[in-house]
């Protein structure tokens, strides 16, 4: 809401030096958001006059038509003076403003009498633009002659030097979307009296004798509780608006059409009601509200042909549907340049009602905003005589009278102790204060033993609960008198489990070369191709959205293979190509349901309302995932480089196991998105939780990655489960260390892993740790073999290991790894 | 040990002259002067102190002398061989002194060589700062509650005093899953977390929840619609307004410094009421750049105070809805955007940075913002 100052300053007596920024803070103290306090023509120095234009002669010499203007700027100012001028929309006897030389337009331009065009140009007539009131540079701006007298200063009448407010109105405060509703704050914060213009009783003349207005009605009271509508037959459809009028509707944002419009408008920033003019030949039969038929259909006056089914509230005559209730008018009753007789429609209709037609076909209007936000109950008769009045008086015409159908009106009654405000706030505010301050919003207080019953005015529709006259009275007090306390500190856990997990994952891999990414959720099935997932692959996102941004990613990731690898390649794209990513987040499994569970607001939802409303959930699992490029550790003066390849997405499994405590083991995974030959698969017991490898090579192809490019996901929510929080101390033994080296040769096909575990397990407890040191293939061992050398450290927990004993634990390690594996020792 | 000699041969021990034992010495110190090396010095030690050199060989023969010479004679050849052992100390202290001086000297390097070889990452800024945030309120006895980023459109609204028709529906542009009524949506912000927290734990309730949320921006300088917020909860028994402004004040001064207060202006949200933005005064100028063109201030804009949340008193119908008797429990709320927090608190310039995985902006954060 645009809130011209000198508008505001018309309605409340603002003390004369406060500016607008004065006034803006006082707004916002009170909870209305001034985001910008506008000067119209900043930067304007010197003085504007109105000109009377005496002579025009036409200058044809040139490229363009020009114009060299005799214009009267009354003696004060030196009379005549000539002036050149480009435009062609004013003639001789008009009005227009003079920029005498010397006056600095916004923007900086200096006005001086110069030579141009073969003659001396002594000022400028100006156009809107150039005294930055609007964008309109079609032409000059030509005053009406009651604007002013010639020579008169020209700032006030066009508004150069006026500032204007602009006003974040919240929903609760529909009241702010009028020049009524902030002057009544501003009084408030003023301590000024508040003549308030929406309940004065204008004075309309009286209807003419046998005159017959317009009928109307009502088919649903709940809906639309007032329609009234008021008749002017006979009015001049070609008289201009009054320059003022313009003015205001032009720095509230609104453009000036005619007279009829302007002042529907101008009413509706006034008071904050709605209005809407018919062409009263363009109806037949009685004009009310009504519920549509399913499969009606109207033109709105932006020329949009809306389908109407029963949940939209319309206005309707003998002819059907003409208008969108409290949205906007149908083309066919549409006030045109012909028309004199009009319907002025001013009704009440519930907000619910234009919310939801205002959603269902897109449309915010001026009037749906209003109403939406809640307009006053009773102000609809007021502001249509208001608006009458000002048809009659520039437009002429004759007043037929007012008809009018309501339902009874009765405003909310909310009770609560008299100390709530101050039990809320947490600061004493006595009594008296609480009255006056509800009084001071139009509220009628009653007291009784401690009670306060409270009647809200009719245009706080937002006020219904105790907390809403809470909010009321501790805001005019002011904020900024809270006092700083403290609540009875709470008993807190700390981080759970696996909150503190996430943070030492995050912190492990990063400390170990990779850098976190957050990555947007949305994917698209042709990331799911890229990465060679199968249809029925849970990894294959099945979360659909119905409104995506983009149509190319209209679905939440089950993974976060796809985000990472597009992040990977918009860093390769600026040059970061040596690349150890990784994030941590959520993904969406499963499928969202679609039942409609909406249980009561009144109460809490009954164990089996909460659990079908969570059952429309789908899984939405935290999965740790990386991807790797490039090198690990770059060529330097310490040697060559060092590509990252598979083994470093397992390690990056490994660390996160690390971290967990969780024991991971490895096996040769088989998984569409990796290299057969290069992909783990990570376990723990016999449930895979995640894989790490080399990327495949028609993944990396698809997804524009460089060769070798690998890559890891854990699904950190399966590890938490197997994990140990609190994990067990070691025995340290203090005795001395047997360490027995060993190789044994095992055909390619039988895993490393399975060595090691043959090893350990017999071994037994004496075994304190294996190392695997050297893989071996070549003419030392057969074809089709290679030869694995292990370190082993032997060690008791209560003596020092004799030779005999070592020598026992080593073969019986030996003989379980022949036994299981078929290695023999080299 | 071989008894007395008691057969002296004159000839035999002329070698154990003073002369000749002073002239054994003085070979010996010569010789050990000019050993130039360790290795040189090696040879000469085994010459004149080993077990064949002439001191050596002399010592020997001091059993065989009459027991009249053997004191004088013991005492001379002990003094000779004293005398070579110090020269010889002496000589390899520095011989080695030398040699180290060498060797150290050729075994220097250039210690500004770069030496990491595989450099740290770094934690999103977004991700410490969230940690940032909990730990204040983890150390003033909150616990984190979270919540999933789908969630059901009655937790994110309805709960929520957002009835279906409610303008301020239209306030947070919404992801709905699947269709518009399917009653799912992405969670326009943390708020529901708190419903959840509401009918899941048990009462008093402070728990602070951080999360990403949702909204139909298009990616620009500043927005994106994919953000972080935290919130904060508190229901208990007598909880003011002034225990919000006091909470919020100590969070200020947690987060930007010692001093720093915390202003509240009356404003609308449909799961507060009173409702209030936050302002945090400027940590960099605290308030001193307004009306002081000579001295702007980038981080406030010389407005002396930053957007940074919004807050209030939790709204009956809230608790009502989950459950929670009005009459006997109040509670407060509040939260705010992470990004922004980002945004002036670390002088991130544009959202699209914080978005896009570019390693370099993370990387510069390193393990804590």
């Amino acid at each position: 809401m645009r809130a011209p100052v000198s508008w505001l300053r018309e309605m409340v007596d603002i003390p004369s030096n406060e500016g607008g920024r004065d006034i803006a803070e006082r707004l916002v103290r009170a909870g209305l958001e001034v985001e910008t306090v506008e000067v119209i023509g900043e930067g304007m120095i010197g003085t504007l006059v109105v000109g009377h234009v005496v002579v025009i002669e036409e200058l044809t010499e040139f490229k363009k038509p020009i114009r060299w203007c005799q214009v009267d700027v009354g003696l004060d100012h030196g009379g005549v003076r000539g002036i050149i001028c480009g435009a062609r929309n004013f003639a001789a006897g008009d009005r227009v403003v003079v920029a005498l030389p010397g006056t600095v337009l916004p923007g900086g331009f200096t006005i001086a009498a110069r030579e141009t065009y073969g003659h001396t140009s002594d000022g400028m007539i100006c156009s809107e633009r150039e005294l930055g009131l609007g964008d309109n540079h079609d032409g000059i701006m030509v005053l009406p002659e009651a604007a002013g007298a010639i020579g008169a200063d020209a700032a006030p009448i066009v508004g150069v030097g006026d500032e204007v407010l602009d006003i974040a109105v919240t929903p609760d405060r529909g009241y702010a979307l009028s020049m009524r509703g902030i002057a009544r704050e501003l009084a408030f914060s003023y301590d000024i009296d508040f003549d308030d213009p929406g309940v004065r009783v204008v004075e309309l003349p009286a209807p003419a004798s046998g005159a017959v207005p317009a009928e109307c009605g009502s088919e649903d009271f709940g809906a639309c509780g007032l329609f009234t509508i008021r008749t002017v037959t006979g009015f001049n459809p070609s008289a201009p608006s009054p320059l003022w009028m313009q003015r205001r509707l032009v720095l509230c944002g609104m453009r000036p059409v005619s007279l009829a419009v302007d002042v529907t408008n101008y009413v509706m920033l006034e008071l904050g009601q709605p209005l809407h003019a018919f062409d009263l030949d363009k109806l037949s039969g009685p004009v009310r509200a009504g519920w549509a038929q399913a499969g009606s259909r109207l033109e709105t006056l932006d020329h949009v042909v809306r389908d109407l089914g029963p949940d939209d509230l319309v206005i309707l005559d003998d002819s059907g549907i003409i208008g969108l209730a409290g949205t906007m008018g149908g083309l066919t009753s549409e006030i045109d340049d012909a028309t004199t007789n009009i319907a002025l429609e001013a009704a009440h209709f519930s907000s619910g009602v234009v919310a939801r037609a205002s959603r269902r076909h897109r449309l915010s209007t001026e009037a749906s905003r209003r109403f939406e936000r809640g307009v006053d109950r009773v102000l609809a008769p007021y502001a249509s005589a208001r608006a009458a009045e000002l048809l009659i008086r520039f437009g002429g015409g004759t007043y037929m009278g007012m008809t009018a159908v309501e339902a009874e009106y009765r405003p909310s009654r909310i009770s609560m102790p008299v100390t709530e405000p101050s039990d809320v706030a947490g600061m004493p505010i006595d009594d008296a204060t609480v009255v006056r301050l509800l009084q001071s919003v139009g509220c009628e207080v009653i007291e009784s033993e401690g009670r306060l019953t409270v009647e809200a005015p009719s245009w706080r529709p937002d006020l219904t609960d105790p907390a809403d006259l809470v909010e009321e009275v501790v805001r005019l007090v002011g904020y900024d008198m809270l006092p700083s306390t403290l609540p009875t500190s709470a008993l807190g856990h700390g981080l759970s489990w696996a909150q503190r997990v996430r943070r030492r994952v995050g912190m492990a891999l990063a400390a170990r070369g990779a850098i976190e990414v957050l990555t947007y959720p949305f994917v698209g099935d042709h990331e799911h191709d890229a990465l060679r997932l199968a249809e029925d692959d849970p990894r294959r996102a099945k979360v659909r959205l119905a409104n995506p941004l983009s149509d190319e990613q209209p679905i939440l990731r089950a993974s976060l293979l796809p985000g990472l690898c597009a992040a990977a390649r918009r860093n390769i794209g600026r040059g970061n190509i040596d690349l150890n990513m990784f994030e941590i987040g959520s993904v969406f499994r499963g499928v969202a349901g679609e039942t409609l569970v909406r249980p009561s607001v009144d109460h809490r939802p009954t164990d089996d309302e909460w659990s079908r409303l969570n059952d429309l959930l789908p899984e939405q699992p935290i999965l740790v995932g990386c991807v790797l490029t490039g090198e690990r550790t770059p060529a330097g003066w310490w040697g060559i480089a060092r590509p990252f390849d598979w083994s470093d997405a397992v390690e990056s499994a490994q660390v996160i196991a690390e971290v967990l405590g969780v024991e991971l083991t490895v096996a040769l995974g088989s998984d569409s998105t990796f290299h057969p030959g290069r992909c783990a698969a990570l376990m723990i017991g016999d449930v895979q939780v995640g894989v790490a490898g080399e990327l495949h090579p028609r993944v990396i192809e698809a997804t524009e990655l460089p060769a070798r490019a690998c890559a890891m996901e854990l699904n950190l929510d399966a590890c938490l489960g197997a994990a140990n929080a609190v994990r067990r101390a070691p025995a340290v033994s203090t005795h001395p260390v047997a360490k027995e080296d060993l190789a044994l040769v095992v055909a390619d096909g039988v895993p490393a892993s399975a060595v090691m575990t043959a090893l350990r397990d017999g071994a037994g407890d004496l075994l304190e740790s294996i190392r695997l040191f050297d893989v071996y293939r070549g003419s030392q061992v057969p074809g089709g073999h290679r030869s694995l050398a292990f370190a082993l450290k032997f060690r008791a927990a209560d003596r020092t290991l004799d030779a005999g004993e070592i020598q026992r634990v080593r073969q019986a390690a030996i003989d379980s790894a022949a036994r299981t594996c078929g290695a023999t020792l080299r | 040990m071989s008894g007395p000699n008691t057969s002296f041969d004159p000839k035999q021990v002329s070698v154990l002259s003073a002369d000749a034992i002073d002239g054994m010495a003085r070979e010996a110190c010569e010789a050990i002067s000019a050993a130039a090396t360790l290795a040189a010095f090696k040879e000469v030690r085994i010459a004149h102190a080993g077990d064949r050199s002439p001191l050596a060989l002399a010592n020997r023969e001091i059993g065989a002398l009459p027991p009249a010479a053997k004191a004088e004679v013991g005492k001379r050849v002990g003094e000779a061989r004293n005398v070579v052992k110090l020269a010889l100390d002496d000589r390899q202290v520095t011989l080695e002194v030398e040699r180290d001086e060498r060797v150290l000297a050729e075994e220097c390097v250039d210690v500004t060589l770069p030496v990491v070889r595989e450099a740290v990452g770094g934690r999103h800024p977004l991700t410490t700062l969230i940690e940032r945030v909990c730990d204040v309120f983890v150390a003033m006895g909150y616990d984190i509650a979270e919540g999933p980023e789908v969630e059901a459109e009655w937790v994110n609204f309805d709960a929520l005093n957002v009835p279906p028709d409610h303008p301020a529906r239209t306030m947070q542009d919404t992801f709905y899953v699947t269709s518009a009524d399917s009653g799912v949506v992405l969670r326009t912000q943390t708020s529901p977390i708190q419903i959840r927290a509401m009918l899941e734990r048990p009462l008093p309730i402070y728990v602070v929840a951080p999360g990403r949320v949702f909204r139909t921006d298009e990616l620009d300088a500043t927005h994106t619609p994919v953000f972080h917020q935290v919130e904060g909860l508190a229901v208990d028994e007598n909880i003011t307004m002034a225990d919000l402004k006091g909470t919020l004040d100590h969070f200020a001064q947690a987060m930007f410094g010692e001093g720093i207060v915390t202003r509240l202006r009356p404003s609308y949200f449909p799961f507060t009421e009173p409702s209030a933005e936050l302002d945090v005064q400027c940590f960099v100028c605290r308030g001193t750049s307004v009306g002081n063109p000579d001295q702007p201030c980038r981080t406030c804009g010389s407005e002396g105070w930053i957007e940074w949340g919004g807050c209030g008193m939790v709204n009956p119908r809230v608790l009502r809805a989950v459950g929670i008797d009005p009459m006997r429990y109040r509670g407060f709320a509040f939260g705010m955007g992470i990004e922004r927090t980002l945004m002036f608190r670390n002088g991130v310039t544009d959202m699209r940075d914080m978005v896009e995985g570019d390693i370099r902006f993370t990387r510069a954060f390193g393990l804590e913002s």
